[in-house]
């Protein structure tokens, strides 16, 4: 009945075809290839049909234009395997140390995603109590410099390290058979390894091989000194926390002396007039230093005067303590002397005596007074000296005299730059001519390697291991935080290849270490416990104490031999700025932007001078309108300098300064034609003696030529505005610790109630201020008086500020010695960007942080009243600073004001207050209206007036322009673009992290916790951040000290930040 | 022209006109071909005013830095500038607005050229809040937009944002109501302009005039119309200056922080509104021959105007001297020293000298009637009302609190390039003006013609 059905698929399978049976059987058909095609017959003759031709058509304009299309690649390539230490995201710090001849410091060092971006100190060091200044913390940005050679070179072409170590191996070898002389000239050594790894090197060569040390900045007639005197040819370490009485000739010992940064901590605690008692320090000198602007009795002396300066104070020091005169050297600074002498006599075994001279006659006799104190063993540590200078320049002369004289036959330089530093630097490059094979390790074709063969670049200290034993007993690590970024070879793995030592210098450093293990109190351990607590920390510290070297020094020689300092009208001193050093870091943008702490000048030098004989002379003393300074020419021993002249108020009348650091020819783009370049005039001392002429330059139509100056503050005095800067004298302080900083009272029409939110709030009232006021009994009367404490007169309802944190800040203007290093340390930070010079002129520096310098002006107030004087010529007179100022600094960030005035006025709502107390930036919905800039009473907005980065104009020196300059980018920082507002953020992101941290642990933020850079940064502890609601923090006990006041506090706007009255230890008839 | 009443009120409109000569008169500019001389001061108002929008849009394109602000000068040219268009453009709402409640007969000589004056003034005022924005892309942010996040929103609290509102609402209204009044002379213009012969001509006024057909209901609605935004424009003569001084006035800065700025702003606006009418009208009368509608009664009562608040401003500038030493607070007490004889003493000497002195000269009849003696005092005055804003701006910006900002200002060629500009943009839209709209308000004026008796008895 059914009919089997027959379902087929196809016509093949109906016809069953024998084509159709054998694809049947073979189930997987074998796919049509290429090959297959082009195998078959009629490829050639086939013809593309027109719709083959379209398809075609279509296909390869589509792929040709998929092709063209690069997609956009992200380079953010996350590791595979996440390494161990590394958290994208979170920090990691290192222990390493920074040396570069002068500055010394145990450093840590910020690392993310393996790049190194910020350097704080080490506090575990006792030798630098993680003091920085604005060198050393700026020194990350030298590691990303563009400028650096990027390999080995010969004759200035680029090579590899194979050659260079295959022709310099070969000419040492033939030198070295021949008994010639192969010098090696380096910067002072403190490592042991390296020492050891030169020794080595000398040893492989033989007797002709010799190791000269020469330090730019020359600390040579000390050492002689203090060889003469202890027979120890090292510096003494200081301890100035120790030291009552301070007395300095010349000596910026706070700033561009060895060591400065760790100076300045123990400075810095004994001028803190806590408990009545703070340091007195005498300071006589010719140029303004940082450490003189910080003195309580500053004398303005010639440099020709020190030398019987320091002797009469010998005398003095030796009747008083029953020691053997010197000569009658009498001065007309005798009484000054007098009275240092009795307050150092008193202060015996707690004083300091300190000198920058480069006599070692000048030297020994300083050496003697300290002597005289007892000042060796308590506050003079000789048992445990300083090995931070080492270079005598007697035997840098007697090299340049053998190169001349072609008896050198190789010359190897690490670390200095005689061709720019050396006095008579064309001298040095005549020998350095006639030497037979010249090798340098700078890391740059400086002004020295662009003499040279060969230049075997040294690889940056971020890059590098190393050891360091700055004092002895005193041993730091460097560390390498970033494999090397160019070619290069670290100068001691070089120098060990060319010794035929090829073991890598970790290895030869961790075999020396086992002899620092073996004598160590720590010997117990096993080696590599030792070594990696010792990497981990940074430091070693053996604490063994040295024996203190007895005094044999011979006072009278010795002041027989000093060098009498040539007399003129003018006398030349040079000195050092605290942000360019020695010049070896002119190529870092962030340090030629930094201001000068006392001229606030950035991209120059320049020759200072009192502004009486500027008047005298004719000279712009770029007051008010005045921007152009005039260039003039000094001529000293057949040196001819042309450089603008700037007034400086305390320089001594008849003396001129001039800092060295500058005019640098081969640095690269942000130091190169900065300046003049000062060590010419130099010859191996600071003290150069008297100037043959100074003298106006005129252009051709004999119209005074003039130089554009770029200062970041323009204007020096108060102009008798005490409130903005307090100050009282240490004898008021301890009668009434509030003395100079009394309540600020207002006037309101009815007083009483808590003041909040009431009408009358706004009353502008007068100051109820005075001395004669019982200030406490004014607060407490509240109710009956109709004046209210500035705090409470109030026209805004209040932010909740009792709960939860409230930072703040302290700023303590006693211990603020204006070195600037919270400057850079801020920018390092928070990507301030540079500007540069002409953008500095124009008044559009970035900084988030200032300093602000304020000379006292001999117009007063009082002065004024007293001698009838009508207020507009009061206030005209008040505009210039007196001739022998008081110096006062006044670090100036946003002060976080609670009513913040910035706040009301942005149309759009993008500067905010958090209720932790901040006043926040948000950049992305600024529209740049600069309102909020105008309506800071501070005036620590910062506008982008330009892209600086990427942009169209010429900000090239920013390091945010530069490919590798960028790796320095704090990525936690945005980097802001132009026609937006900035300005500090109390390093939120760094509060941010804290809280963040505390969270996941489930605690408390910790009082220390939080730091923000400035406060991080600063080697005193003036700067300090915290919780003001935390009780427990040091910010909140601080904040409730006498001295603390609000800037500008009766303006109402409630900041965060408070400061401390500065307090001079000086008698009335000083003030 | 002798009448029995009001004999001694000088008559409106000189010359015996009839109601033809009027309209003859006003549209003869727009309907005759333009002269050389409107060709020449054309080609110049053009030039300036591309040299401007060139110098803007380099601004815009390479920055604020272009300009010479820095970081304690955050405001310059840019807001001086700014606050002395918007004044310039307060006599235009006074003299519409103000006199018409008061039933002034005599604004309407003048009052349609000062209200297009008073737009064109707007428009060069409202340039500089923009352009001076450091992110000018982003200025729309400044108005209360709904957004996607949620509860970001403009800043109520900010004067900026109120002057927003206050220089749109003040634009708006000037110019509806400059446009109201404009109606019923387009559409005499289109009537005069035959179909036939000028088809372009009679088509756009007839747009323009929305279709006027001047029947008596049309007319009573112009009059009530004209009432009830003179009403609504009155307050807005107090309110604009007020809101653009409180910009200062709200602030901490001493010499800006003022209550007195409010009422010492609205006069300084009307007198140098007033100034910049007389500079214009005394041109224009000239050039388009309107002497006998303009006449020299007119330039005595605005020199009568511009001598009483120049009056105003100079007591004002006084009672500011008097508070900042009354207060007893040393900044305002600087600020003030400053002005007077810091490094800008010579702007502040200007100022002093341009408003308070100069305008006093008119209490003699004699200047006060002399067409030469007005137009080079009229410059003067808007000279010296410049320097107002930039001695208010500037010298209390230079030298407030903490004296290590202190800085000095130097403008740059962009900022002078700018202010050119807008004197460009100012004039070219001016003269384009002059030479299409009725300069005189055609009906108005023929409502203040004596047509009665008088003329049939000649």
């Amino acid at each position: 009945m059914s009919k089997t059905k027959k379902y087929w698929t196809g016509l093949d399978q109906l016809h069953n075809t024998p084509e159709f049976q054998e694809r049947a059987e073979n189930e997987f058909a074998p796919e049509a290839t290429a090959e297959h095609l082009l195998e078959s017959d009629n490829l050639d003759e086939g013809s593309t049909k027109r719709r083959d031709f379209l398809k075609f058509l279509g296909f390869s304009v589509g792929a040709a234009t998929l092709a063209a299309c690069e997609t956009p690649v992200v380079k953010s390539i996350p590791y595979l395997n996440k390494p161990e230490e590394i958290t994208p995201g979170v920090p990691n710090y290192y222990a390493s140390t920074f040396f570069d001849g002068t500055d010394y410091a145990s450093i840590l060092v910020k690392t993310r995603e393996g790049r190194p971006i910020k350097i704080v100190g080490n506090k575990k060091s006792k030798l630098t109590s993680g003091a920085v200044n604005a060198r050393i913390n700026s020194s990350v940005l030298g590691l990303y410099d563009s400028a650096r050679a990027a390999g080995p070179m010969k004759g200035g072409e680029a090579t590899d390290w194979a050659t260079v170590d295959a022709e310099v191996g070969a000419a040492l070898a033939n030198l070295g058979e021949a008994g010639g002389s192969i010098v090696i000239l380096t910067g002072t050594i403190i490592s042991p390894s390296t020492k050891k790894a030169v020794a080595e090197f000398a040893a492989k060569y033989g007797e002709g091989v010799k190791h000269v040390t020469y330090d730019a900045l020359s600390a040579s007639g000390a050492l002689e000194a203090n060889e003469a005197c202890f027979g120890v040819k090292a510096l003494p370490s200081y301890d100035f926390a120790a030291a009552d009485v301070v007395v300095s000739f010349g000596a910026d010992f706070i700033a561009g002396f060895p060591n400065g940064a760790a100076n300045a901590v123990g400075y810095g605690k004994m001028r803190s007039p806590k408990g009545g008692k703070m340091s007195r320090h005498f300071q006589f000198e010719s140029n303004m230093s940082l450490a003189g602007s910080n003195a309580d009795v500053r004398v303005a002396i010639k440099p020709s005067e020190r030398a019987a300066a320091v002797i009469s104070l010998y005398n003095k020091v030796a009747f008083a303590t029953g020691g053997n005169a010197l000569g009658g050297e009498t001065t007309e600074y005798d009484a000054t002397i007098l009275k240092a002498t009795n307050e150092l006599v008193a202060a015996k075994g707690k004083s300091i005596v300190i000198c920058n001279s480069n006599d070692a006659g000048v030297q020994t006799v300083v050496n003697a007074i300290n002597n005289l104190l007892g000042n060796y063993g308590s506050t003079l540590n000789m048992a445990n000296p300083l090995y931070i200078k080492g270079g005598v320049d007697s035997e840098m002369d007697q090299l340049v005299a053998d190169m001349k004289g072609g008896k050198v036959g190789a010359l190897l330089i690490h670390g200095v730059n005689p061709s720019y530093s050396y006095g008579n630097a064309a001298d040095f490059n005549a020998g350095l001519a006639k030497v037979g094979l010249t090798v340098s390790f700078a890391d740059r074709l400086d002004e020295t390697a662009a003499g040279v063969t060969y230049l075997a670049p040294d690889s940056h200290y971020l890059e590098s291991w190393n050891d360091s034993e700055a004092q002895a007993g005193s041993f730091s690590l460097t560390q390498p935080t970033i494999q090397p970024l160019f070619d290069t070879r670290q100068f001691q793995e070089t120098l060990l290849k060319w010794a035929g030592n090829d073991s890598d210098y970790y290895s030869y450093i961790k075999t020396n270490w086992a002899d620092v293990h073996k004598s160590s109190p720590d010997a117990g351990l096993l080696f590599n416990d030792f070594f990696n607590t010792a990497l981990f920390n940074g430091v070693f510290e053996s604490g063994t104490v040295g024996e203190t070297p007895a005094f044999v020094g011979d006072v009278a020689a010795a002041a027989s031999t000093i060098k009498k300092v040539a007399t003129g009208d003018f006398e030349l001193e040079l000195y050092v700025k605290a942000g360019t050093g020695d010049g070896s870091q002119a190529n870092n943008p962030w340090l030629q932007e930094l201001p000068d702490p006392i001229s606030r000048v950035t991209w120059d030098n320049y020759i200072t001078m009192s502004p009486k004989q500027m008047k005298e002379m004719d000279f712009s003393r770029l007051e008010r309108g005045d921007f152009m300074a005039n260039v003039v020419e000094l001529k000293l021993n057949g040196v001819t300098i042309t450089a603008p002249v700037y007034p400086s108020p305390g320089q001594k009348y008849g003396t001129v300064g001039l800092a060295v650091g500058y005019g640098r020819t081969a640095s690269g783009k942000c130091g190169d034609e900065v300046g003049v370049n000062a060590y010419p005039l130099s010859s191996g001392s600071f003290l150069v003696g008297a100037v043959s002429s100074i003298e106006m330059v005129f252009d051709e139509d004999g119209d005074p030529l003039v130089y554009e100056i770029a200062q970041t503050q323009s204007h020096h005095t108060l102009m008798g505005r005490g409130s903005i800067l307090k100050e009282t004298t240490l004898e008021e302080y301890k009668q009434n610790p509030k003395a100079g900083n009394p309540d600020l009272l207002l006037y309101v029409s009815s007083a009483g109630g808590s003041g909040h939110g009431d009408d009358h709030g706004d009353s502008h009232g007068e100051e109820g201020h005075g001395d004669g006021h019982g200030n406490e009994g004014a607060a407490k009367e509240e109710h009956a008086s109709p004046f209210l404490p500035a705090s409470e007169v109030n026209l805004w309802a209040d932010h909740a500020i009792a709960t939860g944190h409230r930072w703040g800040m302290t700023v303590d203007l006693n211990t603020c010695i204006g070195c600037g290093a919270c400057v850079t340390a801020c920018g390092s930070e928070n990507n301030v960007p540079v500007v540069g010079k002409q953008e500095v002129r124009r008044g559009r520096d970035m900084h988030w942080l200032r300093i602000d310098r304020y000379y006292s002006s001999e117009m007063t107030d009082e002065k004024a009243e007293e001698e009838g004087i009508g207020t507009i010529d009061k206030f005209t007179l008040m505009e210039t600073a007196a001739e022998t100022p008081q110096v006062a600094y006044q670090p100036v960030m946003c002060q976080h004001c609670n009513h913040a005035p910035c706040e009301t006025v942005c149309p759009v709502a993008a500067t905010t207050h958090s209720n932790e107390g901040l006043n926040m930036m948000t950049y992305n919905r600024c529209i740049g209206t600069r309102y909020c800039a105008n309506n800071c009473p501070y005036k620590v907005r910062r506008f982008n007036w330009f892209q600086y980065y990427n942009g169209s104009q010429d900000f090239s020196k920013n390091p945010a322009n530069d490919e590798l300059g960028r790796m320095v980018l704090n990525p936690d920082v945005v980097v802001r673009s132009r026609g937006v507002m900035e300005k500090c953020s109390f390093c939120v992101q760094g509060i941010q992290a804290a809280k963040l941290k505390a969270k996941k642990a489930g605690r408390k933020v910790d009082n220390e916790e939080v730091q923000t850079a400035c406060a991080e940064a600063c080697p005193t502890n003036a700067i300090v951040f915290g919780d003001l609601n935390d009780t427990e923090s040091w910010v909140a006990e601080i904040a409730k000290d006498e001295r603390s006041y609000h800037l500008l506090e009766e303006v109402g706007v409630q900041p965060n930040v408070l400061y401390m009255t500065k307090v001079r230890n000086v008698e009335e008839n000083e003030a | 022209m002798s009448s029995q009443e009001a004999w001694i009120r000088e008559p409106l409109v000189l010359g015996d006109k009839s109601y033809h000569d009027i309209s003859n008169d006003i549209a003869r500019p727009i309907e005759g071909k333009a002269n050389r001389q409107w060709w020449i001061a054309f080609t110049i108002a053009l030039i300036a005013m591309l040299w401007g929008v060139g110098c803007i849009l380099y601004t815009v394109g390479v920055g604020i830095g272009t300009w010479g602000l820095n970081k304690t000068v955050g405001w310059a040219w840019d807001i001086t500038n700014f606050v002395w268009w918007v004044g310039i453009g307060h006599a235009g709402t006074l003299i519409s607005a103000v006199l018409l409640l008061f039933r002034q007969k005599w604004r309407m000589a003048i009052n349609r050229s000062a209200e297009a004056m008073t737009i064109f003034a707007v428009i060069c005022a409202a340039l500089f809040p923009g352009i001076h924005m450091g992110r000018i892309w982003m200025a729309y942010w400044v108005l209360p937009l709904p957004n996607q996040y949620g509860s970001l929103w403009v800043n109520f609290n900010s004067p900026l944002l109120w002057d927003v509102f206050a220089i749109s609402t003040y634009f708006s209204v000037s110019l509806v109501f400059w446009y109201i009044g404009l109606i019923p002379d387009f559409a005499t213009i289109r009537d005069r302009a035959a179909k036939a012969a000028k088809p372009i001509s009679h088509t756009v006024y007839a747009i323009m005039s929305f279709g006027w057909s001047g029947n008596a209901r049309a007319w009573h609605r112009f009059e009530e119309i004209s009432l009830v935004l003179a009403g609504l424009a009155t307050p807005l003569v107090l309110s604009v200056h007020t809101i653009v001084s409180m910009d200062f006035a709200t602030s901490v800065i001493p010499g800006w922080h003022t209550t007195i700025f409010p009422p010492y702003f609205v006069a300084g606006a009307i007198f140098s509104g007033f100034a910049m009418v007389q500079t214009l009208m005394l041109v224009m009368r000239k050039v388009v021959s309107l002497e006998e509608y303009i006449t020299i009664n007119h330039v005595e009562l605005m020199n009568k105007v511009i001598m009483l608040t120049g009056s105003i401003v100079g007591v004002a500038y006084i009672t500011e001297l008097f508070m900042s030493w009354y207060s007893g607070v040393e900044y305002e007490q600087y600020a003030f020293i400053n002005r007077a004889t810091g490094p800008y003493w010579w702007a502040y000497a200007a100022m002093m000298t341009c408003n308070v002195v100069s305008p006093q000269v008119f209490w003699s009849k004699k200047l006060r009637r002399n067409i030469t003696f007005t137009f080079f005092l009229s410059i003067i005055v808007n000279i010296g009302m410049w320097f107002e804003r930039f001695v208010i701006i500037v010298t209390s910006l230079h030298r407030d609190y903490l004296p290590s900002s202190w800085v000095m200002f130097y403008p740059t060629w962009v900022d002078i390039g700018i202010f050119v500009g807008t004197l460009g943009i100012f004039f070219t839209l001016f003269l384009l003006y002059a030479r299409t709209f009725p300069v005189l308000p055609i009906a108005e004026v023929k409502s203040i013609l004596k047509s009665t008796g008088s003329q049939y008895k000649k």
